[in-house]
């Protein structure tokens, strides 16, 4: 019996060969070495995202979470629901939210479940994996299971917008939310201060508003750099892929020499817990992060 | 007695957008405007929106481009001294307009917002590759061809790292059961047109 068992709700953009497939790899080590057990919600979907209201409206995005929180309470009895992206998380919780707090909005989404023969009935509560670690481990209980400290490795925490706004980790500020520098230090790292903690990377509009969207993605790698960053780490997948895959572009656009890796915390705990370069999905860097790689298992 | 003061626009967007009965409530105060990482962008930053929906001005805000140049970080949620909930409202203004043919033709994060939704509404998951192949060929083949060549160094990287799969094209991924989410997608659609009286 392990541990901890969640509803595990992983998310389009972690599913094989895709952008953040080196997320889940890491996430899913991570759980190994801390006795987490996730049980994927069976044929779970796209939670629509944020972008998605333009031709979703309300209704239909809400519908969207409500079959995955549906699924989840009648195959995954008895236990939260646990996403590691953001926007799947921020997506989950508000649809709960309002499902619960409307009961036209609650009759109406399960008419529309009814079609797929499934009910939402508002049993579990929808968490982010870095809100599993802060609260029901604590870091001093995640500092005990360190083998291979991150010394020397100074990291600058980019939180972001959507694990941090409107929900965010509970007793956190959303100027200055401090548990994702905490988590670097519990595993030995160094966590910088740096201004741009929780600047916006520009999210969906990465794709449709490029140069507006690499003006973020610039300044937040810019302060990090001067703050003596050498890795950025993050709890989100969007903010992952816009600030590592568009440095090059940053760089042409700007004259910028920007070469930065960007990591996952899920990538950090399992290096400092003992894990090899592979179970932390380190391949799936664009940009290596060789200082993880050296102090990884060999 | 305030209901006599209110204008029918107003009235329009407390009955059909999403959390407009919130727009009575804005002090006019533009920290929201000094939040938004896309503010100097904004034609209107939302606390002006407001202002011209208690005016009445349907025709300026729904043609506005403004809404379309949120990003979704909830920064002035959570700043807004009176808890409206901007972002949501934004995104409403931006759905109504849309949905009533208003929005400004050929807006990218409205092209992009309705190619991400069709994406996952067809699979039940999104398939990265064909929205983004779908995003570089929007104006034509032509230029299509020249944006993923721009893009090239960047879609070689994520494939050399295994976080895109040209194979999507062919076998994406997706849910079991299509039927029963395509019937549901369906269904939450009608109800919505019927309360809000869009059909």
């Amino acid at each position: 019996m392990a541990k901890k068992t969640f509803s595990f709700y992983p998310g389009c953009s972690s599913q094989s060969k895709a952008s953040s497939s080196n997320y889940l790899t890491s996430t899913q080590s991570m759980c190994k070495l801390l006795d987490i057990e996730l049980k994927e919600i069976p044929d779970w979907n796209c939670c629509g995202a944020s972008i998605g209201y333009a031709e979703g409206g309300e209704l239909p995005r809400i519908t969207l979470s409500a079959r995955n929180l549906a699924l989840s309470e009648k195959n995954n009895p008895g236990m939260d629901v646990v996403a590691t992206c953001a926007a799947c998380w921020l997506s989950t919780r508000e649809a709960k939210e309002r499902l619960d707090h409307s009961t036209q909005m609650k009759a109406d989404a399960n008419e529309a479940l009814k079609e797929a023969g499934l009910a939402y009935e508002g049993k579990q509560n929808a968490r982010h994996m870095a809100e599993v670690l802060v609260e029901d481990f604590g870091f001093d209980e995640l500092k005990k299971g360190v083998k291979n400290p991150l010394q020397g490795i100074k990291f600058a925490g980019y939180v972001g917008c959507q694990t941090n706004r409107p929900f965010g980790i509970a007793g956190e500020s959303f100027e200055n939310p401090m548990y994702l520098d905490r988590l670097v230090e519990a595993m030995g790292g160094e966590a910088v201060t740096y201004d741009q903690k929780v600047t916006c990377c520009g999210g969906a509009l990465a794709f449709s508003e490029p140069e507006k969207s690499q003006k973020q993605i610039k300044d937040i790698i810019e302060s990090a750099y001067d703050h003596g960053a050498e890795m950025i780490v993050t709890p989100c997948p969007l903010c992952q892929a816009n600030v590592e895959i568009y440095q090059g572009e940053v760089n042409k656009r700007y004259g910028t020499k920007f070469n930065i890796p960007v990591t996952y915390y899920s990538q950090l705990i399992t290096v400092a817990y003992g894990g090899s370069a592979k179970e932390a999905a380190l391949d799936g860097q664009i940009i290596r992060a060789t200082r993880l790689e050296e102090i990884a298992k060999k | 007695m305030s209901e006599n003061y209110r204008n029918n626009f107003l009235r329009e967007v407390e009955e059909k957008v999403e959390e407009g009965h919130w727009v009575k409530m804005c002090m006019q105060c533009g920290v929201c405007a000094g939040s938004c990482p896309f503010g100097p962008h904004w034609a209107h930053p939302p606390q002006e929106i407001f202002m011209m929906i208690r005016a009445g001005k349907r025709e300026e805000v729904l043609s506005s481009d403004s809404m379309w140049m949120c990003t979704s970080c909830y920064q002035c949620i959570v700043r807004c001294p009176r808890k409206l909930p901007i972002t949501h409202i934004m995104h409403g203004l931006a759905n109504y307009a849309y949905r009533l043919g208003l929005s400004p033709k050929k807006q990218p994060t409205q092209q992009f917002a309705s190619m991400f939704w069709n994406n996952l509404a067809q699979a039940g998951r999104v398939n990265e590759l064909k929205l983004s192949l779908g995003m570089y060929f929007k104006d034509g083949f032509a230029q299509g061809i020249k944006n993923a060549m721009a893009m090239q160094s960047v879609g070689l990287g994520m494939v050399k790292a295994k976080r895109l799969n040209p194979m999507e094209l062919f076998a994406p991924h997706g849910v079991k059961d299509k039927s029963g989410f395509h019937a549901m997608l369906k269904k939450a659609r009608e109800i919505e047109d019927r309360r809000k009286n869009l059909a």
